[in-house]
């Protein structure tokens, strides 16, 4: 269906210049729910009959000829951690399986203004996962081909994008989770710089970590996408009070003069085909005025523990409240207080929900608080010494996101070590807080999409959208679509 | 490090989580993996380098104490698993 392949910003000109109605934009997307989601699982909860009403309003509004926002009308989803007034948040747990939050997050309540939102999206339990195979509300499937993952933790958000499901939708990323998902399904996603979209109704699993932010079919959708959810919010203490900029603005321009750096380890391991696909989208970038040098950063070999024991030691943490008392999951059987407490957790959390409870709990437990937890918090401060060295000469750097495409269902799922192995590319960038981008760039031999992640200094977005825009206006890897 | 049962048997009930008989051995071949994978970082020397909690200058932002409008005691309290006369209920505790 063609009203599917649109980006969100051609649905929005159609949509305003009444080419197309709201309700039409709509329909399209629920009918694509409808005969996908079974296949795909990308959806954990659709919101039928709540978008058909949002999508009335707004063709009402449209033939008054009201002002609105940009991307005003056109249909999107939600990561299922991303509380939404009155509609289920689960975080795809069986602890918050009936939870209704009685508040919007920030960013949901900038996107419902003059916003149809279609439903929320499946993911890793608390979005612990790399392959989108630990929520409880099953696997999602990969768009591309069904038998393979679509990546991790935002692996609905993606898949729901690459088969034209939703228009544009957020997830969250903590060490990958929006950048590797929109590699694996050929979307385009943003993990901000920490700081610029308030956490606020983010479900917490590592506060230092965790950023809201847009998976879309361009960078031109992520740049409008911006511009809708970031800014101060005072109900987040580490959201930034900061002038945000016009994202939008950063889609002109080139990349004459841009200074690239490759760094040698993030393409170890690589497969072959990631290997070219990435050094051919540099060599594009490089055609097209941008310099590029190869470095080397050490200390990247480090950052995988370092973000697994942080990580880990935030959400036991943060992960303390889930007691079967306030909201949530109660265990039925139980013997007193404390039991409860026991019986709730251990029938409430899947298995890698409990495995990365139990590594935070140790790291941060008296005798190995030092070795672990102190170490990996003073290992950051190196790696963010790292970048800052890198980006004193370099604007970018450009690497995989992901040693290979995506892998199999059921592949990785015995050996969590070898699941996290996978994560190098990823997890340094919210280990400094920087934004990072995941941009389609290739298909490797079986036509299944690579990603080329670009990563900037801090509020270095429109660097990075100039560079993505630039990217996507000399080639079609981003429109790949697996929709039709 | 090696872990033992023992000692995930002692972090679970720190974590308050209940770990069943069968998946004992796994989770101890797993955690010890996993922190064997950790490990690593010991081969830095980090004597000289402070320690960092964010990535950003974090401070603490303060409000005046006023008293401002919150959710409906019945919107917060529907979510509960269990509820009596309008508050959380939870099993008895003191005899």
């Amino acid at each position: 269906m063609e009203l599917l392949k649109l980006t969100a910003k051609e649905a929005a000109d159609k949509l305003h210049s009444k080419e197309v109605s709201c309700a039409e934009l709509t329909k399209a997307s629920l009918e694509q729910i409808k005969a996908k989601n079974e296949s795909i699982n990308a959806y954990i909860t659709v919101c039928e009959e709540e978008a058909l009403q949002q999508a009335e309003q707004i063709d009402a509004k449209i033939a008054a000829g009201e002002a609105m926002e940009p991307l005003a009308g056109v249909p999107y989803a939600i990561k299922d951690n991303i509380c939404t007034k009155g509609v289920r948040t689960t975080c795809a747990s069986k602890m918050l399986g009936n939870f209704v939050p009685p508040y919007n997050a920030y960013a949901a309540e900038r996107l419902s203004k003059d916003g149809v939102m279609l439903g929320k999206l499946n993911m890793d339990e608390f979005a612990m996962g790399s392959s989108n195979e630990t929520s409880y509300f099953g696997a999602v499937h990969n768009p591309y081909d069904l038998d393979r993952v679509p990546g991790g933790s935002s692996g609905g958000s993606a898949a729901a994008v690459a088969a034209g499901m939703a228009y544009y939708t957020l997830g969250s990323d903590t060490g990958g989770s929006i950048r590797l998902p929109a590699s694996f399904c050929g979307v385009t996603g943003l993990k901000p710089t920490y700081g610029t979209v308030s956490r606020f109704g983010l479900v917490a699993f590592a506060s230092s970590l965790d950023q809201i932010g847009p998976l879309a079919k361009s960078a031109e959708d992520v740049a409008y996408i911006m511009n809708r959810i970031t800014g101060h919010d005072k109900m987040d203490s580490t959201s930034l009070d900061i002038a945000y900029p016009d994202y939008t603005k950063a889609l002109q321009g080139d990349v004459k003069d841009m200074k690239i750096a490759l760094v040698r380890e993030y393409f170890a391991g690589a497969d072959a085909a990631v290997d070219a696909s990435v050094k051919a989208a540099v060599k594009q970038l490089t055609d097209m005025g941008a310099q590029c040098d190869e470095i080397s950063m050490p200390i990247t070999d480090y950052a995988l523990p370092a973000y697994y024991i942080i990580s880990s030691s935030e959400a036991s943490s943060n992960l303390a409240r889930y007691d079967g008392v306030k909201y949530g999951f109660r265990a039925e059987k139980f013997e007193d207080l404390t039991d409860m407490y026991f019986k709730t957790r251990d029938e409430g959390f899947g298995d890698e929900v409990k495995r990365r409870i139990m590594l935070g709990t140790y790291a941060l437990s008296s005798g190995y608080y030092d070795a672990y937890y102190k170490k990996a918090q003073q290992v950051r401060t190196m790696i963010k010494q790292g970048f800052d060295k890198v980006f004193e000469t370099y604007d970018m750097i450009a690497s995989p996101v992901y040693p290979t495409t995506a892998f199999g269902i059921g592949e990785k799922t015995d050996d969590p070590v070898k699941m996290y192995a996978g994560d190098l590319c990823t997890v340094s960038v919210n280990i400094a807080g920087l934004p990072g981008m995941s941009l389609p760039c290739g298909f490797d031999e079986k036509g299944l999409p690579i990603g080329l992640q670009l990563i900037g200094k801090p509020f270095g977005e429109e660097t990075l959208l100039r560079a993505a825009h630039a990217f996507q206006c000399a080639t079609d890897y981003h429109k790949g679509g697996a929709q039709a | 490090m090696k872990i033992t049962e023992k000692e995930v048997d002692y972090v679970a009930r720190l974590a308050r989580l209940h770990v069943q008989e069968s998946q004992m051995q796994r989770l101890t071949q797993d955690m010890g993996n996993i922190i064997a994978f950790a490990d690593k970082l010991g081969e830095l020397d980090t004597e000289q380098v402070e320690p960092a909690a964010h990535s950003i200058v974090v401070e603490n932002v303060l409000r005046a104490d006023e008293v401002q409008p919150s959710y409906a005691r019945e919107d917060i309290i529907a979510n509960a698993p269990h509820k009596q006369a309008g508050c959380f209920s939870v099993p008895k505790i003191v005899e």
